[in-house]
């Protein structure tokens, strides 16, 4: 395979799909209501109508609405179906064909869409996920081409620096300097990985990525082995995404087969390989040095650090480990180029970020944005508010994050921002909440979750993270004295500060958040204890 | 009835064969993964995932013989058996729900679904009915969190449920299984 048979692909390909595609969403949200018998339906639809001749039917990923699902997109006129039943289909195939439509017409210029700046989900909702030739008829792979032929693996990484595209898995660490560092690194051995763990409960944007455009990911990964030196790759997915794993199966497969993934990739001296690895349940394995142990098969606990993975990681070799999301913006970089990257955000914080709009909203479902969007144009304009009553806070971050009160909404959603307030951009989950959730409980939900979480390898964590749940609970259900809440405070800041790994030292911030911002509410709660203490005695 | 007879006859004078067919079967497919990983002990949890598919769960037995294949130590196959959430140590229902418990979904009444269940079954999280019918466990998500509340039945992802759709879904299986 060389640019030209790529180039051919690409042509046959687009010659080859019909001048209508009516687009149906086969991504888990909208599978899970019914979106593969409306995607039969149509199929049947536009054969019973005879309009086979320019019409098709494509199976999508995931086009960002899920909360309205099952959602069908006609391109090119944009025409936009939500909660599309299969009885629906014949009527949506008859509008291409001057009929009345009866389905419920979704607005595509609604600012949920309008809004968005679309790099990672560029194909997402226009390609079929399990297509490689849909992919390269969108261009893909030719980066991987420009990589290999026109950029040293120096220039890659200075490319990648220049962009400063940070880490999206939660540090945020900039990933040109992380991939520096390997590239640097000697060593017959390399490693790339793509951390497709996502534990943050609560956010999907990485399932969407891997359901929806696998091969991009594919992509990203080639290029971060060209550029380091790497000529093997893992995926670490989480069990729990069934289709994410069986379309990287059939990605990988696929690449292999046009010499775009395996030995010398379009004729080069290049190797690389992709492998899959299948996570088993543990939110400890996302953190990067249990992730390395989960993939050698063994516990996931975490390990110090240094050594750093890039000096020493997967069976001891220079390791990059990178999110799904950040390996999902390579392509883009090396298409664009740096500076028109760069161009886009905020000083620190470049490019655009996915999140996860979810809990009390009234737009469910996933967005990318540009860094430094107001955290209130988010929610309340795409988002559309909470449907009944009042917001009140916006999780970020998850479990390590932190809870930002509305009157807080005007900030930007950047990484400094976020870190400032005590919440943390996080991996992207963003959960809604209104006046009706008790902030107390939200932040012992999160401390059951490390608590339960918890490798066990070291004390602090261990130990106080069930401590730290016992005098929540004891909160919670009114039972806690003003003592208690000092010494929940104490020990936060112990578990925070002797921890071994993320999980740990980040374990207390969602009670540090909520106490910081909704005192008031553990105050209540206490001094309802203390008026039945006084009623009792 | 004609063919319900023919059916328990034939069943019945096979079933010692059957028995020991479906053992061979999932022996056999155990072997294929373990083959297909070349013994590699860092396959370990594949391997894992493979036996629980095809036994239902990780029975001692088995992780003696896959710690003696893949030429490990059986604390170390124990250890990560035990380390992981998704594998089980103890057979489960003919049925499974799972609710999903990560923040979107408590935030919108996973909480409500499982207590629902929990009293409807008398049996906890984690846990399975006497007669064998439902397991009832909990996720801290499934990447569905834009159709919150979810629910999974017997591997198929459902969203938007309450306590009332899932009792229904449960009631179902029981009238099922009568
Ligand atoms: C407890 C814990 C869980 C984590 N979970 C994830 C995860 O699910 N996905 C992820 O990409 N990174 C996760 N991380 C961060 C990784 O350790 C690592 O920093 C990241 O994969 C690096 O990639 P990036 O630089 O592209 O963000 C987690 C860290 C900790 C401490
Ligand atoms: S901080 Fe917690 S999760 Fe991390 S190593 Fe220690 S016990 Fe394990
Ligand atoms: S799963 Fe269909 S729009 Fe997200
Ligand atoms: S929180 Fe339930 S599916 Fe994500």
């Amino acid at each position: 395979m060389d640019l030209t048979e790529l180039l051919k692909i690409a042509n046959a390909e687009r010659n080859k799909q019909k001048s209508i595609r009516v687009h149906c969403c086969t991504s888990t949200g909208c599978q899970a209501a019914n979106s593969l018998s409306v995607k039969n339906n149509l199929a049947t639809a536009v054969k019973e109508s005879g309009l086979s001749d320019r019409v098709e039917v494509v199976g999508v990923g995931c086009m960002g609405f899920c909360g309205r699902g099952p959602l069908v997109q006609i391109d090119p006129e944009d025409t936009l179906y939500e909660e599309v039943t299969p009885e629906d289909a014949p009527s949506i195939i008859d509008a291409l064909n001057g009929g009345v439509v009866k389905p419920i017409q979704g607005d595509s210029q609604h600012p949920f869409f309008a809004r968005q700046m679309r790099i990672v989900r560029q194909n997402t909702g226009k390609v079929d996920p399990e297509s490689i030739e849909e992919y390269i008829a969108v261009g893909g792979y030719q980066s991987l081409y420009k990589a290999i032929y026109d950029l040293t693996p120096t220039e890659i990484v200075q490319e990648i620096s220049k962009s400063g595209l940070r880490g999206r898995g939660g540090g945020g660490y900039p990933t040109g300097l992380k991939w520096a560092t390997v590239a640097k690194m000697a060593g017959e051995q390399k490693y790339v990985i793509c951390n497709g763990d996502e534990g943050d409960p609560g956010a999907f944007m990485d399932r969407s990525v891997l359901e929806s455009d696998p091969h991009l990911v594919l992509e990203g990964m080639a290029i971060a082995g060209y550029a380091v030196g790497a000529n093997h790759g893992y995926i670490y997915v989480r069990a729990e995404y069934p289709l994410a794993i069986q379309r990287l199966q059939k990605a990988i497969q696929q690449a292999k087969r046009y010499g775009i993934l395996g030995s010398q990739i379009f004729e080069s001296p290049f190797d690389f390989k992709i492998d899959i690895r299948i996570g088993a349940g543990a939110f400890v394995c996302g953190e990067e040095t249990a992730l390395i142990q989960s993939i050698e098969g063994k516990r996931g606990n975490p390990v110090p650090r240094p050594p750093y993975p890039a000096e020493s990681g997967l069976w001891k070799w220079p390791t990059l480990i990178n999110n799904v999301e950040t390996l999902a913006n390579i392509a883009a970089i090396i298409r664009e180029g740096a500076d028109w990257y760069s161009s886009i955000g905020t000083e620190n914080s470049k490019g655009t970020k996915i999140f996860a709009l979810t809990g009390k909203i009234r737009n469910n479902g996933l967005i990318e944005v540009p860094m430094g969007i107001s955290l209130r144009e988010i929610v309340e304009e795409m988002g559309g508010g909470v449907p009944e009553g009042e917001i009140k806070a916006v999780q970020t971050g998850g479990p390590s994050g932190g809870c930002i009160p509305a009157s807080m909404l005007d900030i930007p959603v950047d990484y400094d921002s976020l870190s400032k307030i005590g919440s943390m951009m996080g991996s992207g989950g963003m959960v809604v909440m209104d006046r009706a959730t008790s902030m107390v409980e939200v932040a012992q939900f999160y401390m059951e979750f490390c608590r339960e979480e918890s490798c066990g390898k070291c004390v602090p964590c261990r130990a106080g993270t069930v401590q730290l749940d016992a005098l929540l609970t004891k909160i919670v259900n009114k039972k806690a004295t003003m003592d208690d809440l000092t010494k929940l405070e104490a020990l936060c800041q112990m578990v925070k500060d002797t921890s071994l790994c993320g999980l740990g030292i980040t374990a207390p911030n969602p009670v540090l958040s909520t106490l910081r911002y909704f005192k008031e509410e553990y105050l209540e709660l206490i001094q309802a204890n203390n008026l039945d203490v006084s009623l009792t005695s | 009835m004609q063919s319900i007879l023919t059916e328990t006859k034939t069943s019945r004078s096979q079933t010692g064969n059957s028995k020991k067919n479906t053992v061979d079967r999932r022996l056999k497919a155990l072997n294929i993964a373990i083959k297909r990983n070349q013994y590699h002990q860092d396959a370990l949890i594949e391997i894992l995932h493979k036996a629980q598919e095809s036994y239902g769960y990780l029975e001692p037995e088995i992780l003696e013989y896959i710690a003696r294949q893949l030429k490990l130590p059986l604390s170390r196959v124990y250890g990560v058996a035990t380390f992981y959430h998704l594998f089980s140590l103890k057979p489960s229902g003919v049925h499974s729900c799972v609710v999903c418990l990560g923040t979107a979904c408590y935030v919108k009444g996973g909480g409500k679904i499982t207590s629902a269940i929990e009293e409807k079954l008398g049996i906890h999280a984690g846990e399975t009915t006497s007669d064998n019918q439902v397991s009832l466990m909990t996720a801290r998500c499934i990447g569905a969190c834009g159709i919150a509340p979810a629910v999974v039945f017997d591997g198929n992802v459902t969203g938007k449920q309450d306590p009332e759709t899932v009792l229904q879904q449960i009631k179902a299986w029981q009238s099922e299984a009568e």
